[in-house]
């Protein structure tokens, strides 16, 4: 008994611990970073016992930069994101797992395609066009660049939730007398809360770790964390300590969202590649 | 909804025959209208652009060219480097995220008593930022305060502190370790989802008529877990293939053009340049290859997991 849960420990859990560390270790390496001041830093490198630990670098990140600001730009632009995504993709995936009508293998196939374009091939014209438009440099513009990742991904999602919930409960709801709409609203909705809760979760986790559009269409009066990490470069002369706490706080309202709801995201995200 | 409350009449009225076959329609108009809008118009936009000599500052100079950009592409020494950048950037990036995550996902599958733990915790580098993954690896490469290089050293396996961003040679591997990195959890994931839908008296019946451990993973396992690697694979293929972010970041695409890829360059071009005819010209280009690859790969893949 004993020689086996030995044997364990070497064939699985070392190897294992291993792969933990190495998945971890750079993230822990940016924490310890961002806790060791800058003089000690320059002087004798990251401080590895925590006597030479400070929040030092925090209250600099905190008093002396936008990051606050930038913070509440994010999260502005995620919720927006989410709430855009969601209202359009809802009504959209109740369509395509309720309804046979011509097109919608077509319609369906389409929002999958959207998946794949580069975001290179839309990031210049988009450009373009919002600043015919007026909405550069604005939480619209960049909540509106962030649903063209979201729609096709929450259609997508939400078909697969929606087409799980048996169709004889709405067609039951709707003998009784409930409208397509109502059955929607009362039946299927309150069905598909978890799905639509992880979709929107995994949507505003992807718009707050968004960049490159963050970075193109934004960034002088709406300038995202994403952003704003990077000028921590720029503004000073590169401070690892300060950068390190502004990468810190930026990552961390998406990993902890990330923690909280993993189990369910990703039964989700691996049901469909996994079926099909 | 524009229809709330309408009176029980109207409602039979509009939920008649023809209503309802209109439905799905209006229901899938916001999302079709919204797509539209902000991914079909640009994307026209863009193969609109790529045929103008334009450059963004001087809009009214901006003049037809036709194929002039795509000629001009062909003759480019950039163009040919960055595409054999990103050739090597799919081609090292994903096999190595795949076989880490198959990896993982082997051991994950296996019971332990912190196997929940270990789960969530594996998956962290999949939730950071592409920034602050990027700016965090530049800290670890840094030549001179980079603790890799403390490291190596220490362990003695190099004399000197290795340049692993500024050489040439080395930047697009210590890119592609980043990369795989940041990617190897999302293929474990997948591909313990894909293990857990094996029977486990398959293995049973395996190993009553005596087959080694090696022959169950390669009779039983991989065939078991061929459509999650042939579907996560492709998904990744796309993924790697757009994400320049982090090559933007730890880079910017140097030294000289040692870490371009297509993307990136389409991106640089029209960033810095503001040479936004020739940028997108790029970029449709890279759209087309990465096109043709995913449908040569779809027509092959699923014709061996068929099999």
């Amino acid at each position: 008994m004993k020689q086996s849960a030995l044997r364990r420990i070497i064939t699985t859990d070392l190897p294992v611990l291993l792969i933990v560390l190495f998945a971890m270790a750079p993230f822990a390496w940016m924490i310890l970073t961002s806790l060791t001041p800058t003089a000690v830093l320059s002087a004798t490198g990251v401080s590895l016992s925590p006597l030479g630990w400070s929040l030092d670098n925090y209250v600099r990140l905190i008093e002396q930069t936008s990051f606050l600001k930038n913070m509440l730009d994010s999260l502005i632009i995620a919720a927006g994101t989410v709430v855009v995504g969601l209202i359009v993709s809802v009504t959209a995936a109740y369509a395509f797992s309720r309804f046979r009508f011509p097109g919608r293998k077509l319609l369906m196939l389409q929002f999958l395609l959207i998946n794949m374009f580069p975001i290179v091939l839309l990031i210049l014209p988009l450009f373009v066009l919002m600043r015919r438009f007026n909405i550069l440099d604005t939480h619209f513009g960049l909540i509106l660049a962030n649903a063209t990742v979201a729609i096709p991904f929450a259609v997508w999602m939400l078909t697969s939730y929606i087409g799980a919930i048996p169709k004889s409960l709405d067609e039951a709801a709707m003998t009784d007398g409930c409208s397509r709409l109502s059955a929607l609203r009362k039946i299927v909705l309150p069905l598909t809360m978890p799905g639509i809760i992880s979709t929107g979760i995994y949507i505003f986790i992807t718009a707050w770790n968004e960049y490159l559009y963050a970075l193109t269409l934004g960034g002088r009066n709406v300038r995202p964390v994403t952003v704003a990490i990077q000028t921590l470069i720029g503004e000073y002369q590169i401070e690892w300590g300060l950068l390190a706490a502004g990468a810190v706080v930026g990552a961390m309202p998406a990993t902890i969202l990330f923690l909280l709801v993993q189990r369910r995201l990703i039964g989700g995200l691996t049901q469909g590649a996994v079926k099909g | 909804m524009s229809r709330s409350n309408p009176s029980p009449v109207e409602r039979r009225t509009l939920f008649s025959w023809h209503s309802e076959r209109l439905l799905p329609y209006w229901l899938l108009a916001p999302a079709v209208v919204v797509t539209v809008v902000i991914v079909f118009m640009p994307m026209a936009q863009a193969v609109f652009t790529s045929f103008y000599d334009l450059i963004l500052f001087r809009p009214n100079a901006s003049k037809f060219v036709g194929f002039g950009n795509y000629v001009k592409l062909f003759n480019d020494p950039v163009f040919w480097t960055a595409l054999w950048n990103t050739i090597i950037w799919i081609g090292l990036t994903v096999p190595l995220q795949m076989g880490l995550g198959l990896v993982a996902a082997l051991l994950l599958n296996r019971e332990f008593p912190w196997r929940g733990l270990a789960r969530a915790l594996i998956i962290i580098p999949w939730a950071l930022p592409s920034v602050v993954i990027a700016l965090m690896w530049r800290w670890i490469y840094d030549p001179n305060t980079g603790v890799l290089n403390d490291i190596l050293i220490y362990l003695s396996i190099v004399q000197s502190a290795v340049p692993w961003l500024a050489d040439p040679k080395v930047a697009i591997y210590a890119i592609i370790a980043t990369l795989t990195w940041q990617g190897f959890p999302f293929f474990a994931v997948m591909i313990l989802a894909g293990l857990q839908g094996i029977p486990r008296s398959q293995y049973e019946a395996a190993s009553i008529d005596g087959a080694s451990t090696w022959r169950q993973f390669v009779h039983i396992t991989l065939p078991g877990i061929a459509p999650v690697l042939a579907t996560a694979g492709l998904l990744r293929v796309i993924w790697v293939a757009n994400s320049m972010d982090v090559i933007f970041v730890m880079t910017g695409g140097g030294p000289g053009y040692a870490t371009h890829t297509l993307p990136l360059y389409a991106f640089v071009k029209a960033r810095q340049n503001l040479d936004f005819g020739y940028g997108t010209a790029i970029a449709v280009t890279f759209t087309i290859l990465l096109g043709a690859f995913v449908v040569l790969y779809l027509s092959r893949t699923m014709r061996e997991v068929e099999r």
